[in-house]
């Protein structure tokens, strides 16, 4: 029986990397509820990196193909996701929250619950539940879902990917959906080999502390050290004050993350700052005010100019990863 | 333009949050309540296109406890024209019930545009604007950075991770605003004034519990206490040092 319905995302006809992530929290689930993970993929054609699903845990993978599925097409593949999942009966259906723009549509029509961002998953009693940070992380809220099917969307960067080899089928199935009322018309890419700050695992974030917008290229430098994984990212005092794109925030009432490796330059940690990057595996500080916040939730503190200390990082890092 | 905004009111950002001793709610107990900062990018957004329209009307709808007359004031003072509050003292986990709720009061309305906020702060749920287009049959698109309408249709651009998709949509249309979509105004005493006159009336609703049952409001994990390694550039050999074999980071 499958249980499970691994809903995957992929851009240029490669899958994500948060969809290993998806399969894994699927696998779980389905482990719990004594049953088989499928896993869902659209495109235009074979998308790569399908075959290495079966790895972490899915039974079944299919390919749904259609022209409609080139680039994201938000009613069409609501609808396709939709039609699949109420066809499957299925007990729950995962998403990767990136977009966050699938799941709450794909809920609304099978007309059931959906829990976003999640952290953790578990079946307890026979029932799915959940966990996942609300108010920025400042607290957790552990829920039961009671719809069939259970939706989730698990928050990119937390499930850690396990191979768990299943015999693994595939499938290709053609479907001739229409797109919908919204087209995308294309996707502006961000500076070529630039790493969104919410899936990158490796986050150097800065603050006040680095005095004016052009010395963010100290940040970008150390972040280039680390070889093209490290994305920079930015307190909320210096994108109010304009010194870098909202998409860059990270915060409360920017992005949350969770990287393996956060490091906070020039950044004393208001409240709602921490609650945005406070389950980074790995938190490191450098910050000229001893008596900083940041200090009290980093794993590991510098204190000092960071003026001195971000070069000399940048050089040690660079000897360390052999970049 | 005819635009409604679906608001909602939330804890400040600021806020440091403590536990009910239900054990599954926030203690609400000495905390500020605001406007949710999303959805001021939805109330300033639908203002400009009233403006630059020349006429029209700008509808503020919340769902809330009978204290959210107050947080709906606040976007009549900016410049709304009237509002109408969904009273609950109860909003349900479950964000399709609030979007059931929210499209029953909305439907059939005559809007050209539906605006939400891409989130509350609060419960994080990120889900009630795509909820109610798909309950209403409208076109939908999410976390709108930039925007320009033109008669009967629009585009929006939305950043996703890694780019920025640029979105063709018909009208009427529910968006979801994101930060740099604008900068909101702020109210001036004429608009504080002016908003206590404008109507808003109260509907009471019951909404039921939904697929979703809090089993538990907890604390975040704790980290253990920061560590400093030291003082000053000569710190960076031993940080690399601790996060290569101690953390195995890198």
């Amino acid at each position: 029986m499958t249980a499970v319905l691994a809903v995957l995302e992929q851009r240029d006809g490669a899958l994500r990397k948060v969809s290993h992530e998806v399969v894994t929290g699927a696998r779980r689930l389905a482990d719990g509820l004594g049953g088989e993970v499928e896993a869902l993929v659209f495109g235009t054609g074979p998308v790569r990196g399908t075959d290495q699903l079966a790895k972490y845990g899915a039974d079944r993978v299919i390919t749904a193909t259609g022209a409609a599925f080139a680039s994201y097409a938000p009613e069409g593949f609501a609808r396709a996701v939709a039609e699949h999942a109420q066809a499957g009966g299925y007990r729950a259906v995962l998403f990767g929250a990136t977009g966050k723009d699938l799941a709450p549509r794909v809920a609304a029509r099978l007309g059931v619950a959906l829990a976003m961002d999640v952290t953790d998953v578990a079946v307890e009693g026979g029932a799915v539940t959940a966990t996942r940070p609300v108010y920025a992380g400042k607290a957790l809220l552990r829920v039961q879902l009671g719809g069939a099917p259970a939706i989730l969307a698990l928050r990119p960067n937390v499930f850690t990917p396990v191979e768990r080899p299943r015999p693994g089928a595939a499938a290709t199935v053609a479907l001739d959906l229409p797109a919908g009322r919204v087209i995308v018309k294309h996707v502006k890419a961000a500076a070529a080999g630039a790493v969104d700050v919410a899936e990158a695992p490796i986050v150097i974030s800065g603050g006040r502390g680095l005095k004016e917008p052009a010395n963010f290229k100290l940040l970008e430098e150390l972040a280039r050290a680390f070889g093209g994984s490290a994305a920079v990212g930015a307190s909320r005092a210096v994108v109010d004050a304009g010194w870098r794109p909202h998409a860059d925030q990270v915060g409360q009432t920017g992005k949350t993350v969770s990287p393996t490796l956060y490091v906070a330059v020039g950044i004393s940690g208001a409240i709602q700052h921490l609650a945005g990057m406070r389950t980074s595996k790995v938190i490191v500080a450098i910050n000229k005010d001893k008596d900083a916040p940041i200090f009290k939730i980093c794993d590991y503190g510098i204190v000092g100019d960071l003026f001195e200390i971000v070069p000399r990082l940048t050089e040690e890092i660079k000897k360390a990863v052999g970049h | 333009m005819k635009i409604a905004v679906c608001i909602k009111r939330v804890p400040d950002s600021e806020t440091r949050v403590k536990i009910a001793p239900d054990g599954k709610s926030l203690d609400e107990a000495g905390v500020k309540f605001v406007l949710n900062p999303y959805d001021e990018f939805a109330v300033e957004e639908a203002l400009r296109r009233k403006e630059q329209a020349g006429a029209g009307e700008v509808v503020i709808v919340c769902l809330g406890p009978a204290a959210a007359q107050e947080t709906i004031r606040s976007a009549l003072a900016m410049g709304a024209d009237r509002g109408v509050l969904l009273q609950t003292d109860r909003i349900p986990a479950d964000g399709f019930e609030v979007a059931k709720a929210l499209a029953a009061e909305l439907k059939d309305g005559g809007w050209d545009l539906i605006l939400f906020g891409k989130m509350a702060i609060d419960d994080y749920n990120h889900q009630v604007g795509p909820m109610v287009a798909e309950l209403l049959g409208l076109a939908c698109v999410t976390a709108v950075a930039h925007l320009e309408l033109a008669p009967g249709t629009g585009t929006a651009e939305r950043e996703i991770e890694g780019g920025i998709e640029v979105v063709e949509f018909p009208l009427p249309a529910v968006l979801t605003t994101e930060k740099g979509l604008n900068e909101p105004r702020y109210p001036a005493l004429k608009g504080i004034m002016a908003a206590k006159k404008k109507p808003l009336p109260t509907k009471p609703v019951a909404l039921p519990p939904g697929g979703i049952e809090v089993l538990a409001l907890l604390p975040p994990a704790e980290r253990k206490d920061g560590r400093i390694v030291g003082e000053g550039p000569d710190a960076v050999a031993e940080l690399v040092r601790l996060l290569r074999e101690d953390a195995k980071v890198l």
